[in-house]
């Protein structure tokens, strides 16, 4: 094949629960040379982990058996290669699930290759002293409850992984924005010292990574933003050259904008430093970044910089926190308010007077104070729901609280309607330790022939 | 659309917003609408003043950070997230609907129009 010398790296999925056609949009009339999916929350991989110990072929994102079957055949017929993070806690299974969708859906046989060695559990289990970055305290506060860990991987591992020259790649924990850059690394040979190029990929992979973000989505504003075509919302590409010239654009006749305003409130989007953004692959300077309209939904992006990777990895620990348990129920019309605040502190009281105690316990009432509380500075609504939510270490503390909600129905001030059943659920929290990269010892896998 | 001198002016008026989540940390991005109104935000928009708007839901400590290219700041709030998302009893666990406390603070009238 002809080098390219510049490449559309287009993204299908921003998180776990995205939608799916506009991946298929991508493949099929988005001229995309790679069609990347980035899905992975920041706790769903201990979430998978648990899955995975249940059941040693599961531990993969189960929404891989919508997606794939409904891009593969695009993607094959178009020789679009894919990337994900979809292998969460079972990447291999993951390529394996891969590979049986082609199969069953008549395809030619698929290659997978597979990034492993993010999970680092059994490396910090033997270093208890990690401070946690959230609090200073030591990593051994969490081992009893520790349920994985799992290293931040960056773009050289996805760029090894399509140099081996599979169809597909799986990956587990690996940074969003590096998910896009290995694709742009391995296309044009890129390296570590390529300061000005490692910006121009990871700008534009910050810029790809939530997806419908940068093309109207988490956007639209009736009569401040307004946004065409939001129902069929396209999915965002970018073209990158190998100078290092960075377009965002979408495809032709979805819904959907991408301008200077989409583009900038993106760029900005959980920065914290917008001169030291750190990824695994380059520290991220976008304060002399430069947007500018250079066609119909096409904005060009420059000035950004980079400096040298850190030393260390990023690792998120996920932990067994105790339990939540939830409860709501509405009032409407006369006196709304006052029978809603009322229920509230019946349930507080009885779950006092039952012996429950809460780590954390709030009331809300939905329409007034759920989002941003202060209730007593709010305008009276017609109607207001009861939100009762309450955190424990004991499940029955936190089952209790949806469970007192409910019996407001017989036991509570009048005419409350519309309650439900007591939710509770388990709490996989997360925090982050920084270990040294040479604990980190990243393998690629590859499943299939490779043609 | 004009406005007189009178009339209280929000952020809403001048920019635009967006939240984003780390932990327990919340970032806002106010972006000016057009170049005129930046030097209005960054002498009025201080993080003081959104330390005082966000105090009943914010311990802080808020920095801003700066960024004239694009006519915009990020706002870093520390200690915003009830916990941060994993353990957090708000229902906007991840605090997008942030934004919009940012969009209702208030500025001094006398400043650029607006849109």
């Amino acid at each position: 094949m002809a080098k390219r010398h510049s490449v559309r790296v287009g993204c299908g999925a921003g998180t776990s629960d995205d939608r799916l056609e506009p991946a298929l949009e991508l493949a099929e009339r988005g001229g995309i040379d790679y069609l990347v999916f980035e899905c992975l929350a920041e706790r769903t991989i201990a979430r998978e982990n648990l899955a995975r110990s249940r059941d040693p072929e599961l531990g993969y994102a189960p929404s891989l058996h919508d997606r794939m079957p409904l891009v593969l055949p695009a993607c094959v017929a178009n020789d679009i290669r894919i990337v994900s993070n979809m292998g969460a806690a079972n990447p291999a299974s993951a390529a394996r699930a891969v590979r049986r969708e082609a199969r069953d859906l008549g395809l030619r046989d698929i290659s997978c290759s597979v990034v492993v060695g993010d999970d680092v559990s059994e490396v910090v289990k033997r270093m208890p002293e990690l401070p946690l970055m959230e609090t200073g305290e030591p990593l051994e506060t969490l081992l009893p409850r520790m349920v994985s860990a799992n290293a931040y991987l960056g773009a050289d591992l996805v760029k090894a992984a399509l140099d081996t020259g599979a169809d597909v790649v799986m990956t587990g924990r690996v940074a969003d924005p590096s998910l896009f850059v290995g694709t742009i690394m391995h296309e044009f040979g890129w390296d570590y010292q390529d300061w000005p190029r490692l910006a121009a990929g990871t700008v534009a992979g910050h810029l790809l990574e939530c997806s419908g973000s940068v093309t109207g989505g988490c956007f639209a504003w009736p009569g401040k933003k307004d946004v065409e075509g939001l129902a069929s919302l396209g999915f965002p590409y970018a073209d990158v050259s190998d100078d290092g010239s960075v377009h965002i654009g979408k495809p032709e006749g979805s819904g959907g904008r991408v301008d200077v305003m989409t583009c900038t409130e993106q760029l900005i989007y959980e920065m914290h430093d917008p001169a030291n953004y750190i990824t695994p692959d380059c520290v991220l300077d976008i304060t002399e970044v430069r947007l500018s309209q250079a066609g119909e939904n096409r904005v060009k992006v420059e000035g950004m910089r980079a400096k040298p990777r850190t030393a260390t990895y990023k690792v998120t620990v996920g932990y067994f926190d105790g339990w939540i348990g939830e409860g709501e129920v509405s009032y409407a019309g006369p006196d709304a308010v006052a029978r809603a605040r009322l229920a509230g502190e019946i349930v507080r009281d009885r779950l006092k007077m039952r012996g429950f105690s809460y780590d954390d316990f709030r009331i809300d009432l939905i329409g007034m104070s759920s989002l941003h509380g202060r209730l007593d500075d709010r305008p009276v609504p017609y109607e207001v729901r009861l939100r009762v939510a309450g955190r424990a270490q004991d499940r029955k503390a936190a089952h209790a609280v949806g469970f007192e909600v409910r019996t407001l129905h017989v036991n509570g001030p009048g005419s409350a309607g519309g309650g439900m059943d007591p939710k509770v659920r388990q709490v996989l929290a997360v925090k982050s330790v920084l270990l040294p990269r040479r604990y980190v010892n990243p393998q690629i896998l590859v499943e299939g022939e490779v043609a | 659309m004009s406005q007189t001198s009178q009339q209280p002016r929000r952020v809403y008026d001048l920019a635009h917003c967006r939240a984003g989540d780390k932990g327990n940390t919340s970032n806002i991005s106010v972006i000016a609408y057009d170049e005129q109104s930046y030097p209005f935000l960054r002498k009025h928009l201080t993080p003081a003043r959104v330390m005082q708007a966000f105090a009943h839901i914010a311990k802080g400590p808020v920095t801003r950070y700066e960024l004239p290219n694009l006519h915009a700041f990020n706002f870093v709030i520390e200690n915003a997230l009830g916990g941060g998302v994993t353990i957090s009893l708000n229902q906007d666990v991840h605090g997008k609907s942030l934004s919009t406390v940012m969009l209702e603070v208030e500025l001094p009238g006398d400043g650029p129009a607006g849109s």
